[in-house]
């Protein structure tokens, strides 16, 4: 059994940690979201973030993935019913105050900045000086294997790399929750496969939260230990379910007969959820 | 080797001939069309850098040439058409007259450049806060801007308290427009996941002002900074033929229309050559600065690499 029904047992994953016994992260309850132009985004949303979890945001084109995914984050309201961010610093306008990071499907560096000056920026505005900064940076660039391009410019990295420094700056901080929005889209497979595995293994050393927005089934089915599929017109929560495996999540997983297994059931859910549409 | 070699050397260096004389006024061109051959690649690049700086030289010694002869085969009175030999001449001996001008152009030119650097910076930074400010003033700047400003002098003449200062304001209003509104369009144009980064991370406006938005726009600025340097010296003679001032603390176009009186053509030659040298210098000038900041980080600066 591969995938198993939401609440049954969770301990056999070697990466599981005690998730029920915390506060969660994040409750969303009954989302809804319109845009300006009158879309319905999402539509009755309702999804709780535990700690330690990899939840993979999945879903067709949009389904509404990277609005809910901005709306965990803090960036624009919600339209109709309520986020709560129960284990996070409230501001004054109610929404996390740091503690969250946010690696986009872009690497979104600033080209007037070095590695080092990008990295440095979220501590930067949180008025932390150069000189104290310099230590996190360089073990956030280390954690990402780019220690050695801490003086380069953007335009001088590949792809791949200016992803990492994207990953180093959001790492920096030592969020509790990293979100990302379709991060290694652009990216060619290998290239991708390689970032899979450093988030992984960042995942597992540093006890983060992450949640990864994707359409790629096996993208999900590698990474996540809960998948939550989502639905279009308008977007809402389709299917929400762990994903476990006693395996290590590496080369070999990549091949098993278990794998292979999950990318057929998540496939089944994608294709469900996509099926509703025509309705 | 070496016919291979002198192939790739010259084919690349042909058509830069036509376009050479804009490049040594500080246009950056790629090398595109460069065929690297191993060992002729420095070599080729060493003949390439002397021959840019060669053929404009060239180019320019034979047109002079080509004017003596005109002038000297057809008998041309010097009144009409003055030699080039002349015009040195002039140069020389109305130097006393022509570097107290030329030093009057170039400080209103650029004091005016100046004021319009910081007016219109700042102004953009005020336009962008709020569409209120914006839908309020920039009418007001694109009406001041459409308006010729041959138009303007003479009032701006009646009511400033100086004939400098008035000339000061004109090449100002000039200037201006050009670097306000490309500074509004980099304001504008920031990449809008770096916006979300910002407000992500709970940066002020005051920080995202500093951080983001005046580097952002920095390639915007410096495009109106090479317009404005160009144009501020236009509108600084414009307005002098506008006003007319005349005595000690006259400018260079003053001196153009008074030789123009007085048919002493050699010397509106020499003024026009050093009007012309001013804006070459200030055009190399600028362009340095945009390079010089811009060079480390953007694609406006960098040469291809392929």
């Amino acid at each position: 059994m591969v995938i198993a029904e939401q609440g049954s047992a969770e301990t056999k994953t070697p990466s599981a940690r005690s998730l029920k016994s915390s506060r969660p992260l994040v409750a969303m309850d009954n989302v809804s979201k319109v845009f300006s132009n009158g879309t319905l985004a999402l539509s009755g949303m309702s999804m709780t973030v535990r700690p330690g979890e990899f939840i993979s945001l999945l879903g067709p084109s949009g389904c509404g993935k990277s609005t809910a995914l901005r709306i965990i984050a803090g960036l624009g309201g919600v339209s109709e019913g309520e986020i709560d961010w129960p284990s996070f610093r409230i501001n004054s306008r109610g929404l996390p105050d740091g503690e969250i990071s946010f690696v986009f499907q872009e690497p979104t560096l600033m080209p007037w900045q070095t590695v080092f000056g990008n990295v440095y920026l979220p501590l930067r505005l949180k008025g932390v000086s150069k000189k104290a900064a310099s230590e996190r940076i360089l073990t956030a660039l280390e954690s990402v294997g780019l220690q050695d391009f801490a003086g380069a410019y953007p335009r001088e990295l590949s792809g791949g790399m200016k992803m990492r420094v994207s990953i180093a700056r959001a790492l920096v901080t030592e969020p509790k929750l990293l979100l990302m929005d379709e991060p290694f889209a652009a990216l060619d497979e290998i290239t991708r496969q390689k970032l899979n595995d450093d988030v992984l293994a960042l995942w597992k050393a540093t006890g983060i939260t992450v949640i990864f927005v994707t359409h790629s089934v096996y993208e999900s089915a590698y990474l996540a230990n809960r998948i939550v599929v989502m639905k279009a017109r308008p977007g809402r929560v389709h299917s929400d379910f762990p994903l476990h495996t006693s395996l290590e999540r590496d080369v070999q997983y990549r091949t098993s007969e278990e794998y292979r297994q999950a990318c057929a059931e998540v496939s089944t859910m994608l294709l469900e959820a996509m099926g509703g549409e025509e309705h | 080797m070496s016919t291979t070699a002198n192939e790739t050397l010259t084919s690349p260096d042909l058509p830069k001939e036509t376009d050479g004389k804009a490049q040594a006024l500080g246009k950056k061109q790629s090398s595109a069309l460069k065929l690297p051959t191993k060992e002729s690649a420095a070599a080729a690049k060493r003949r390439e850098r002397i021959l840019t700086v060669l053929v404009p030289i060239c180019v320019i010694a034979i047109l002079i040439a080509l004017w003596q002869i005109l002038v000297t085969v057809n008998d041309i009175p010097h009144y009409i058409l003055p030699g080039p030999g002349l015009v040195v001449k002039s140069l020389m001996s109305d130097w006393p007259i022509l570097l107290p001008a030329l030093w009057v152009t170039t400080k209103i030119t650029l004091a005016s450049l100046a004021l319009a650097l910081i007016g219109g910076g700042g102004m953009a930074i005020l336009l962008v806060q709020s569409r209120w400010i914006e839908t309020a003033l920039y009418p007001i700047t694109v009406i001041l801007q459409v308006t010729p400003i041959i138009a303007i002098a003479p009032l701006i003449l009646i009511y400033a308290p100086s004939t400098q200062s008035a000339l000061l304001i004109c090449a100002f209003v000039v200037a201006f427009f050009p670097i306000l509104s490309n500074m509004v369009q980099g304001l504008k144009s920031v990449d809008h996941n770096l916006l979300n980064l910002f407000e992500l991370y709970g940066a002020s406006r005051w920080q995202t002002l500093i951080y983001l938005k005046l580097p952002a726009s920095l390639p915007y600025f410096m495009t109106g900074l090479r317009i404005g340097g160009g144009l501020a010296l236009i509108a600084a003679v414009v307005a002098e033929f506008a006003a007319g001032s005349a005595g000690a603390g006259s400018g260079l176009a003053f001196r153009l229309l008074e030789s123009q009186f007085r048919l002493n053509i050699s010397r509106l030659f020499a003024a026009l050559f050093l009007l012309a040298s001013l804006g070459v210098l200030i055009f190399a000038l600028t362009s340095f600065i945009s390079w010089w900041t811009l060079h480390r980080w953007h694609e406006s600066s960098l040469k291809r690499e392929n």
